[in-house]
């Protein structure tokens, strides 16, 4: 048929890129939220480089950088869940999916826990987000980040809940893989966070 | 083949195949539709209401510079928040007020009214038409998008009643004037632009998902009418660049709101007061992290807002390619250096954004950088120009309504264009820098341009929108009276700007009237008021040279002369779906043979040959009569 010349079949859209339309829009969401992170971590960095003076994160009596690397880890540990319940979907084995994507979900709550922990810590101790530059630039970075936490939180929720449901499996686990997307690129926000914001220490400070 | 493209078509409207025509409820069809043709329209109503509310507050800041302190109509009820003494039908305003008036202008016109109907009404409405697609890729989306773009609307327009009166802080919004004006004008602006930004964003995802993904058998990248490849590269820029504005605007809020002060210098002293944090002013603590940079906000505010320039001009170019090349009956000249063009445009729009804030106290080192990344884009909008040009050059020009609104597009591009390679050069800059010749830049971009080519494109897809044609009378007596008076307002801005004519002042001249009024303005603008004088008449016939549209739109709505399929003999696939289009477009799917502007082909039976058409010849009107419109 002349029709099939002219149209070519294997120019066709719907295969373009190799993802579903869901997948992709969550990847052009990424790239956009990330340039969310990009105004915000600029406007950390333009501020602390012009500061004249700037605390020094690692010392115990402005940040507990311990309490915060412990929170990264299990950040980092409810990613590799999230890899675990993608390929246990992959596999057909729903129940192992469902069993991960709710130890992925309760790394998050443990984060976003031990994060209001030390908060209030933080505030009892005088850093309130209007005290000074740093404190606001900390607070509105790691709220924003924490934000998108309690998103992913309540979207792996609602996720989980078509686990259970049977809605996935081995030849649709694509939702679950576009969570997965979004979980770590949270997660890999997350380590820029850490490592600008607690890591990072002002150039002349004795280390303790 | 069709069996794929037919699951193709299922897939892709929501609803699939065999639901098309079941009867909607009045709520699900009118109000929280996810049928792109219907939140296209209600993008387009609620930006041309708008469009009357920041009609109105232009005349206002024109009247105000033509008369100082005498009685402004309307302008009690619009910015009479600002101004205590001002009440009713008439009214005099104050420096705030005139502020006001001028910042919501602009904000109203930038993000309620022009980026809605391009992006919002136009992109929804021609994307999945023009693509084959039967829907928007993510229709609940797209009906999310609208309903945030209302609750933006929403926040503005409540901002005229809170106490203070609306945002006075100039559409850019720079700190510290911004941070620490009291009131909640600007908190409320803040909010109506990160609102409007959401649904941006949302929008962008829909649009590029649904471009890449959702073409119709045989619509390659290449095949795609240059409209739909505009809205592509917008959204790209959309995309990336809004979260940068909604970051700032995130502190902006947080330093008015929280007290924080990541605008807001150490040591600021306002109005007798001292802004640096809400501890600091017990004194400058050295142990203290602080000093907030105004530079930072305008950074961060126009690397979203020079894009946003692109935004607002990036889509009117892709609409006057189309009706260029329709009714001029010929290829446009150059398709993929259009395509090569615009997105030259993009990428070089992300790295001039410097060309802002030359007079900032940037490193000028900085400046000179960024002057050069400036002048090369007059290169791809060159292109784009010359290739308009060659398009029309030998064709059969068809006056038709659309065809003079794109016309004119092109030239006042030009002058647009042109103003803006003075402004790019630094030394030049430094001359008009904050005078009217910028404010003359940006009307004949955005408004002589690209609303301009809005208009062309409501006349253009009107029969295709509402199955009736719009009177050409009228819309000629309409674009005639539009150009005549929008030239009477914005030329004459240029000839003032050189002079040094300050932009954003209440009081230009200090004549006579002025002094015994209240006093304010300039002396040595005395010689230049009449000038004044001539813009704000002609401002004000600008506004009423729109009742021919508005009459025309709504008595065509219903009363217009019944439209063909496809009345212009155009080729994209729009002119292919039924008129109006049904729930899902498409009776049949389509399949694509050709790119979109194969007009007057020597080898083929008519002067177009349509996308869809296997053999080139027209392909008589789809007979199917449509459940509702």
């Amino acid at each position: 048929m002349s029709e099939a010349l002219a149209v070519r079949p294997g120019r066709d859209a719907r295969r373009a890129l190799g993802m579903t339309p869901g997948k992709f829009a969550m990847w052009a969401f990424l790239a956009s939220d990330g340039m969310g992170f990009v105004g915000l971590f600029a406007a950390y960095i333009a501020t602390r480089l012009h500061a004249d003076w700037w605390p020094d994160p690692n010392n115990p009596a402005v940040l507990n950088v311990d309490l915060t690397a412990l929170n990264t880890f299990i950040l980092v540990c409810s990613s590799v869940t999230m890899v675990y319940a993608l390929q246990a979907c992959r596999e057909d084995r729903i129940r192992a999916c469902a069993g991960y994507l709710g130890l992925t979900i309760l790394g998050g709550v443990s984060f976003l826990g031990i994060q209001v922990y030390e908060y209030i810590h933080l505030a009892e101790s005088g850093m309130v987000p209007w005290e000074d530059n740093f404190c606001a630039t900390f607070y509105s970075l790691t709220c924003y980040h924490g934000l998108h936490v309690l998103s992913g939180v309540i979207y792996l929720t609602c996720i989980l809940i078509g686990t259970l449901r049977g809605r996935y499996n081995s030849k649709n686990y694509t939702p679950i893989e576009i969570v997965g997307l979004f979980w770590h690129f949270v997660d890999l926000v997350w380590i820029l966070l850490f490592t600008f914001i607690y890591l990072l220490r002002p150039l002349g400070v004795e280390s303790f | 083949m069709s069996a794929a493209a037919a699951a193709a078509a299922a897939d892709h409207g929501h609803d699939g195949h065999e639901e098309h025509h079941h009867e909607e409820s009045f709520i699900r069809h009118y109000l929280f539709s996810v049928d792109h043709k219907m939140i296209a329209k209600q993008f387009l109503f609620t930006a041309i209401l708008l469009f009357l509310l920041g009609g109105l507050l232009a005349v206002t800041v024109r009247w105000q510079i033509a008369w100082p302190w005498s009685k402004i109509p309307l302008a009690g009820y619009l910015v009479g928040q600002a101004n205590p003494d001002a009440s009713g039908m008439f009214s005099t305003i104050s420096p705030e007020g005139y502020y006001a008036a001028m910042t919501m202008h602009a904000s109203v016109m930038i993000f309620l009214v022009i980026i809605p109907l391009l992006v919002g009404f136009f992109g929804n409405w021609c994307v999945p038409l023009m693509i084959g697609a039967g829907d928007m890729a993510f229709p609940r989306l797209n009906m999310w998008s609208y309903w945030m773009f209302l609750t933006g609307a929403v926040f503005f327009l409540v901002s005229f009643f809170v106490e203070g009166g609306p945002a006075g802080a100039g559409w850019t919004a720079y700190p510290p004037l911004s941070a620490i004006t009291p009131g909640n004008g600007v908190n409320l602006w803040a909010l109506g632009v990160l609102f409007t930004g959401f649904s941006g964003v949302m929008g962008a995802v829909n649009y590029i998902t649904t471009i890449l993904k959702l073409r119709a058998p045989g619509m390659t990248l290449f095949r795609m009418p240059l409209v739909v490849w505009s809205i592509l590269i917008t959204s790209t820029l959309t995309l990336l660049a809004t979260p940068v504005l909604a970051s700032n605007l995130i502190m902006l809020f947080l330093d008015r709101v929280a007290g924080t002060s990541f605008f807001v210098p150490d040591g600021l002293v306002a109005g007798g007061l001292i802004y640096s944090g809400a501890e600091a002013n017990a004194g400058m603590d050295a142990m203290r992290a602080g000093g907030g940079q105004v530079l930072m906000f305008q950074h961060l505010f126009w690397f979203y807002s020079h894009p946003a320039v692109y935004i607002m001009v990036l889509p009117a170019m892709g609409i006057a390619s189309d009706i260029l090349a329709t009714f001029a009956r010929k290829p446009i000249f150059g398709y993929r250096p259009m395509v090569y063009a615009m997105a030259g445009i993009t990428g070089l729009g992300f790295i001039v954004w410097g060309h802002h804030m030359f007079q900032s106290g940037m490193n000028p080192y900085l400046g000179m950088t960024f002057m050069v990344s400036t002048m090369f884009i007059a290169l791809p909008s060159a292109i784009k120009v010359f290739n308009w040009l060659a398009t029309l050059w030998r064709g059969q020009i068809h006056f038709e309504v659309p065809m003079l609104w794109a016309l004119a597009f092109v030239g006042m591009f030009i002058i647009g264009g042109l103003s803006g390679i003075f402004m790019a050069a630094t030394p030049v800059d430094i001359h008009i820098h904050d005078t009217y010749f910028i404010v003359a830049h940006i009307h004949y971009v955005v408004f002589a341009s690209t609303v301009v080519a809005i208009f062309g494109a409501i006349y253009f897809w009107f029969p295709k929108m509402f199955g009736r044609m719009m009177n050409p009378m009228l819309g000629k007596l309409h674009f005639w009276l539009t150009f005549v008076f929008l030239n009477g307002t914005f030329m004459l801005m240029h000839y003032v700007g050189l002079q040094g004519h300050p932009r954003r002042i209440a009081v230009a001249a200090m004549t006579d009237e002025v002094v015994k009024a209240g006093g304010g303005g300039y002396e040595f603008l005395v010689q230049y008021h009449w000038a004044n004088v001539i813009m704000t008449i002609c401002a004000i016939g600008l506004g009423f040279s729109q009742l021919p549209f508005f009459i025309n739109f709504f008595h065509s709505m219903y009363k217009g002369k019944k439209a063909a399929q496809n009345p212009w003999r155009s080729n994209s696939l729009d002119w292919a779906a039924p008129t109006p289009p049904p729930h899902g477009n498409f009776v049949e799917p389509v399949l694509v043979y050709r790119g979109p502007y194969e007009y007057s082909h020597p080898d083929m039976p008519e002067d177009f040959a349509p996308q869809h058409s296997p053999d080139g010849s027209p392909i008589p009107d789809t007979t199917v009569a449509p459940a509702h419109s």
